[in-house]
Order: C-alpha cells, then structure tokens, then sequence
C-alpha cells in the first residue's frame, strides 16, 4: 500500500494539456523525485495532490483510499504538506506565526504564543531545522524561509511532504542541509514527493525517480540503478550534446565594462563593496563566484546602473548612466519582480523597452508587435499558448527564455547575468548556455552570476571570488569546485 | 485661549469620536487587504438612518441600533462584488459614496418633506454621561459612544495581537494566497471585516448625528469618512496610531471652533481642519516613508 498515488490524473489548461494520464506512487518514507522538462507538468501534478487544482480524471489516493481534494484545506486534514515554488509566508508575522497558523494554540480564548513557541523550537529540535521562533519572516534569508516552509507542514503532522524545486533559490551549502533534513525526515516514516531540475540531487537524494514529459510519464527509475544520461533521455528525448571543447582565448580589444576601485555603502555606511576592480572586454565571460551576500547584488546593481551613476563603473570607457544604463542587457535573478511584469502579456515582456522601434506615426502597431513577439517566442523556443497570456502563467523556465528573449535581442555590447539558469530543465540549460556562448562569440563582454559552481566553470573564462564585498581571488575558468568553494569561505592561500 | 481648558479637551474628543469609529472600521478592512474608500458614504447613511429612526421611535437608541443595522447592509454593497465577485473596490467604493449621498439627500425629503437640515423637538439626541451619572469634567457632556470608541481602540489592538481571529486576519490581509494554502477561509473573513466595518460607520454617523449634534443636514459626514481613509492609510495596521492621527482631526476642528469664536472667517475655520489634518498626515507619511526608504537602502 501506498501513502499516496495519483492514478490517471488529466489536467487541461484550456488547449494545453498540462497531465494527460499520470499514475504516480509513493512509498511511506521513500523520498521521490519528480523530473522533466519545463512545462512537463510537474507543477500542476503538485498542485492537483495538494488540492489547489481539480484534476479533470482520474484519482488521488491516501493509503489506498480514494479522497477528494476540493481545497488546501481538505489536503492538509488528509496529511498532506506542500511547500512552494514561490514561498506562501507572511513576511509581517513571525516564524512561529508563521507555522501555527491555521491550527493554533489557544488558551482561555487567547492566542499562546508561549505554546506555539515551544511547538516550533521542539519540531527544529527534532528534525535539524533550526529557525528562531520569534523573528520575523520578512526579514530572513531564503533558506531560512524554506525551514519555515517545511516546519509548517510538519507541524500540521504532514505525511506527505510536497517539495516544488526546493533547491532551486538555494545556495550549494543550503542544498546540502535540506536534503540532510529531507533524509532525517523521510527516516520518521513522512514520504517526499521532490521536484527538481538537478539530476545530481535527484541521484544523490531520490530513492526513485519518476520522469515526465509534455504531460506524460516517460521514466521510472530506481535512483541507485539508473544515471544522469538515461534521465535526459527520458526528460527531453535525446542525450545532451557535450559542451564543445574549452578554447584557449586571448580576448582582445578594450574593456567593454570596467570597475576602477569601485566601493559601496548602505545607508548605515557600511561598506558593502569595497575596493572591486575588473574589467571585460569584448568576447570574454566574467564568471562571478561567492557564497550568497558576498555583494553579489551591489555589484550587479552597480554596473547596470540600478544603483545610480556611482563612480568607479566605466561602460567602452564612459561611466556608467544612472536608472537602467541602456548599454547593458540584464537577465535578472528574481524572475516575477525584476525580470518581468507577471501580469502583463509575453508580447509586452518580451518587447519591453523596445516599443520604441516598432512604434510608428505615435501608435504601435498591434499586428507588428505581435508579428515581433511571435518571432522571439519562436526563435527562442518558449512554449507559451500564445503572446496574449499573462507571463506569470508561463512555467519557469519558459518565463526565463523570455526574459534571456528579450535581453539577447537589444543589442546591448555588455550582458550582466546573475543565475541565468536557476529553476530551467536541463535542455533549456543548454539551450541558455549557447545563447550565452554565441553572444559572447558575438563579441559581447558577458559578467555571469551564479551561484552553481558547474555553470561557471562552462562558461566563464575567468572566475571571481567575492567575499565579504571584496574580490579576494582569480581563477581561471577550469578552476576545481574544490578551489572555489575555498575560496568563497574566505580560506585564501 | 487655553488649550487646557476642559471644554476644550471635550470638543477635541467631540470631534474626533465619528471620525475615530469609522476609522477603526477602516483599519480593520486595511488589516485583512480589503480596500474600504467607502466610508464616507456609511458615515453619512449611518447618520440618516440615526435621525430618521430616532425620530419615528422618540428613542435614541434604537436609532442608534438602527444605523448600525442599516449601515451593515450597506456595507454589504461593497462586500458582495467587491469580495464574492472580485470587482475593483475603489470603483465600487466611489459608487457607494454617490449612492449615499443622492439617496439621503432623496429621502430625507421623502420622509421629512424638505431638504436642507431636519430637527424636531421630537427628535431623541444620546444622552450625556453627566445624566447617566458620570462625574469626569471632559466626559460630563459626551454621549456614551465616546468612551465607547476609545475602548474598541484597546480592544482592537489586543484582539489583532492577541486572538487567533486576529492573527488570521492579519495573516489574509498580508499575502491572500498563502492564507489560502494554510486553509484559511479567505473570502469569509473579508467579508466579515466589511460587514463591520459597515456597523462601525453605523456607529459614527449616529454619534454624528444624535451625539455630536441632534439633527439631519445633507451631506453633514463632510469629508470626515475621508479623513478616516487617509488616516488609517497612515496607521498600518496600528490602532494606536490610528487613534493619535483621528485626535490630530479632533484637535484642528475644535481649534477652528475657537478661531470662529475670534472672528475668522467662517469658510476659513470650517476648512482649517481638513487642511491641517491633511498636512501633518502627510508630512508625518513622508518622514515616515523617508527613513523607511533609507533602511532598506
Ligand atoms: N494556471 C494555469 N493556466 C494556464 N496554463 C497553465 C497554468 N498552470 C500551468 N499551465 C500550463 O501547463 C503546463 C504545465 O505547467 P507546469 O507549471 O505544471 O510545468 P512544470 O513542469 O512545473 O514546469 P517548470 O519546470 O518550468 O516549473 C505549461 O504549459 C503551463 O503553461
Ligand atoms: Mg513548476
């Protein structure tokens, strides 16, 4: 018997067919991973198991008993936990708010903050997470907030634990501590349900592994008997091509970006950034390394402008334009806040800040701007119903092929990146990785964040470690993890 | 003119009561996100209904029971499409606010048979605490909604803090789908804020119209639902605030008061309030957004 099975489960979008027939079992205590492309439909199963959509057939199953799940609410009293893709917290509340709620400790009419307390600090205690009761919410890393995620659902005595690309905002460090509390708690009997797009998670964490693709199941795997190359085949139906072989190149030419001695502070004056120097000419990657906080954002914001015409930032020898400096193509982070507008349209992301070129006579023509919105999507591959949808309907990744869509397309000479292939699968991973590479081959100078240490050593001709808002050292781009990773904590030498 | 004087105090608090009771209903929209601009038009239907059924009844009271029933329909207005349909509340709002106005103003002649202002000796005002044998100076001549609305603000600010209903009601207001996932009964608890809401505006206009004074004029809220908006706009989610921003209202309005009695002109005094209310809101907002803007820097 199984703690929970989906069995086959259909789910419609209007014309996409988000499921189509999905049987999906998971054992008590096993820990599943979920896998496939963007849009495969991962998401959606989720959200049908958690009850946030009703599957249009087929059936949900606790314990081999048919339940029907008509809201959260009937998910949660059934023993079902989820934790989010984007975090449902209450930024104004604090964490042991936060994990009550719903199901709060009352006494003598009142809420017990004594009681609640005490609950949360006993369920960190036991299962490794450690978050103070009484800070609040909004003001926490993301780890952090993700702890809160999960106390939540297990302080609602969840059984089955849903996670929806839990890795994804999470740095390697972080990563490593989930999946040795997902292990601990998978170990009291709670069956994980993963969804991510890292193979090398999926191997090292899974006990099985169940792929889909477009809306079907194409794989079960047992996690010890399979690898990543028969994954991908499942997930995209074909093997990945190799990254073509590292060049040994000169980039030539002068600096297209360059940083004098660039120092930032907050507004308590403490520096953020100090004395960063670097410079990138046309035709090379700058990989940007460093455990997150490191000054990462300052920097970023500095060099595109974000953070006002701050001196010390020089773009083909001129300083840098306060406000979003027009030179640079930026591919942001935070994909629903700074990269697009979630309820406008694709057509209208994807030409944002380009309407200038397509108006005409003072309007803008409908049929042309579609007509250009089209060609981007297609171009660059993103499965969309059409140009009309609202972006923030789209799947991950296919909202971060619109973003790199309209970013690669301004001919902009420098392109600042900051984890360009955060929550893609592992074709659109690829595909980001030759946008990137032709870009630069193109003669951009490319500065790429991120915080995966594989990603960087692909791409990036060279590699800077920020730490503690210096930059203490440089790598070559065929530099080892294990060099980074010293780096990054600051053990220099 | 001494700012001590008892009676002075006792004007301020005069003036502030009507404002304070619609301004707590609004806080309390404000808490679980549901965007109230309407209680302008509750305030001046609330004190319609106060008259109106004071003086068929010879009983305070019950007009007062009746404003706040009749308001809490009222409010129903707004909570049905803009909660249960989704319909934008502002737009639906403004609507209520128009409503309330031409409707009053409609059936004040309908039932009194002339517009303009309506009293009556057979017109029940709410009773002075000095008669119910309450021997405090600057409470001897308030009606008893004064010290009840200085209570709903303590028990306002326990109840968000404090109680499980408050705690999810701060919980809606801050992210509604998150609310939703944790299985909260989101529309259920939106609804129930407007609704009293719409019993606090009942509330207010009858101190309006039988505390404060004992008659009916069109259009007698005067912008003090506005000022109510603007200053739970400014209060967050803090009834404590709340309260200081409606005693601001209250001090300017009795301070005009004092200007009149000096020989201002009488426009002037009248708009004295609004414009210093509205001032130090504003300036009090933007040093507020000031140094918030520089700790996220
Ligand atoms: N609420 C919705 N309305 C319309 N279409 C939707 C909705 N949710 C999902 N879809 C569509 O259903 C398909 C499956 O989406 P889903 O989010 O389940 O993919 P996913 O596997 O989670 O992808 P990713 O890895 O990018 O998160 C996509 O084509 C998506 O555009
Ligand atoms: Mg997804």
């Amino acid at each position: 018997m199984y703690a929970a099975e989906l069995v086959g489960v259909t789910k419609r979008f209007g014309p996409v067919l988000a499921n189509d027939g999905i049987d999906l079992a998971v054992a008590r205590g096993e820990v599943h991973a979920v896998v496939g492309e963007n849009g495969a439909g991962k998401s959606t199963l989720m959200s049908i198991l958690y009850g946030l959509h009703r599957p249009d057939a087929g059936e949900v199953r606790r314990d081999g008993n048919r339940i029907v799940l008509r809201s959260p609410t009937d998910a949660i009293r059934h023993g079902l936990g989820m934790v989010h893709q984007r975090f449902r917290l209450f930024p104004g509340l604090t964490v042991a708010e936060n994990i009550v709620i719903g199901a709060e400790p009352v006494r003598r009419g009142r809420l017990d903050r004594a009681a609640a307390n005490e609950a949360v600090a006993a369920l960190s205690e036991r299962y490794g997470l450690r978050a103070d009761p009484s800070a609040l919410v909004g003001g926490l890393p993301v780890g952090v907030r993700q702890r809160v995620e999960i106390l939540r659902a297990l302080y609602r005595h969840a059984e089955v634990l849903i996670l929806d690309e839990p890795t994804a905002v999470l740095t390697p460090g972080e990563t490593d501590r989930l999946f040795e509390v997902l292990r601990t708690v998978a170990a009291t009997g709670v069956s994980i349900l993963l969804v991510t797009h890292k193979l090398s998670e999926v191997l090292a964490v899974g006990d099985r592994v169940t792929v889909l693709r477009q809306g079907r199941v194409t794989g079960r795997f047992t996690a010890s008997e399979t690898d990543a190359d028969e994954l991908v085949n499942a997930m995209i139906g074909r093997s990945l091509t190799p990254p073509a072989p590292r060049r040994a190149r000169v980039p030539e030419g002068e600096p297209l970006l360059e940083v004098r001695d660039l120092t930032v502070r907050d507004a308590d004056g403490v520096a953020r950034l100090s004395g960063i120097s670097f410079a990138v000419r046309p035709g090379e990657i700058v990989g940007l390394a460093g455990v997150a906080g490191s000054g990462q954002r300052e920097l970023v914001d500095s060099v595109t402008g974000l953070r006002g015409a701050v001196p010390g930032v020089f773009l083909a020898g001129t300083p840098v334009l306060a406000g979003r400096d027009p030179r640079v193509a930026y591919v942001p982070e935070d994909r629903h806040g700074r990269a697009t507008a979630p309820g406008m349209s694709v057509a209208e992301n994807v030409l944002m800040g380009a309407q200038r070129d397509l108006a005409s006579r003072g309007g803008l023509p409908r049929a042309k701007v579609r007509a250009r919105a089209r060609d981007l999507v297609d171009r660059f591959s993103i499965s969309a119903a059409s140009v009309d949808v609202p972006i923030g309907a789209l799947s991950g990744g296919n909202a971060q092929k619109a973003v790199l869509a309209r970013e690669l397309t301004r001919s902009s000479q420098v392109v600042v990146a900051e984890e360009p292939t955060q929550g893609v699968d592992v074709g659109v991973r690829e595909r980001v990785h030759d946008l990137l590479r032709t870009a630069r081959d193109e003669g951009a100078a490319i500065l790429l964040q991120s915080s995966e240490l594989s990603e960087l050593r692909d791409l990036a001709d060279r590699i800077l470690v920020l730490y503690e808002g210096r930059v203490v050292a440089e790598f070559p781009g065929d530099a080892t993890e294990t060099e980074l990773g010293r780096a990054m904590v600051g053990a220099t030498g | 003119m001494n700012v001590f004087e008892w009676s002075f105090l006792a004007g301020v608090l005069t003036a502030t009561t009507p404002v304070l009771l619609a301004a707590l209903g609004g806080l309390l929209c404000q808490v679980a996100g549901v965007f109230n601009i309407a209680l302008e038009g509750q305030l001046l239907w609330g004190a319609f209904v106060a008259v109106v059924v004071s003086d068929l009844t010879g009983s305070a009271w019950t007009g007062v029971a009746g404003a706040v029933a009749a308001t809490v329909l009222f409010s129903a207005l707004l909570s049905g499409p803009a909660v249960a349909l989704r319909a934008d509340p502002i737009v639906v709002a403004v609507g209520l606010n128009l409503l309330a106005l031409g409707l009053t103003a409609f059936l004040m002649r309908q039932i009194f048979g002339s517009g303009g202002t309506y009293s009556s000796p057979d017109l029940a005002g709410l009773p002075d605490l000095g008669e119910l044998g309450v021997d405090v100076p600057v409470l001897r001549e308030q009606s008893p909604l004064v010290p009840v609305a200085l209570l709903l603000v303590v028990v306002m600010a326990t109840w968000l803090t404090r109680t499980r209903s408050g705690l999810r009601l701060r919980a809606v207001g801050q992210h509604l789908d998150a609310a939703q996932a944790v299985g909260l009964r989101v529309s259920g608890y939106q609804h129930g804020v407007t609704l009293v809401a719409g019993a606090l505006c009942g509330l207010a206009g009858a101190q309006l119209s039988l505390g404060n004074v004992t008659l009916f004029s069109e259009g007698m809220s005067a912008g003090r639902g506005w000022i109510a908006v603007v200053a739970v706009m400014l209060s967050g989610v803090y009834p404590g605030r709340l309260l200081l921003a409606c005693l601001l209202f209250g001090v300017a309005e009795a301070f005009g008061f004092r200007l009149q009695g000096a020989g201002l002109p009488q426009q002037a005094a009248d708009a004295a309030p609004y414009v210093i209310t509205l001032a130090a809101l504003v300036l009090a907002a933007v040093t507020r957004r000031r140094r918030r803007s520089y700790e996220h820097a």
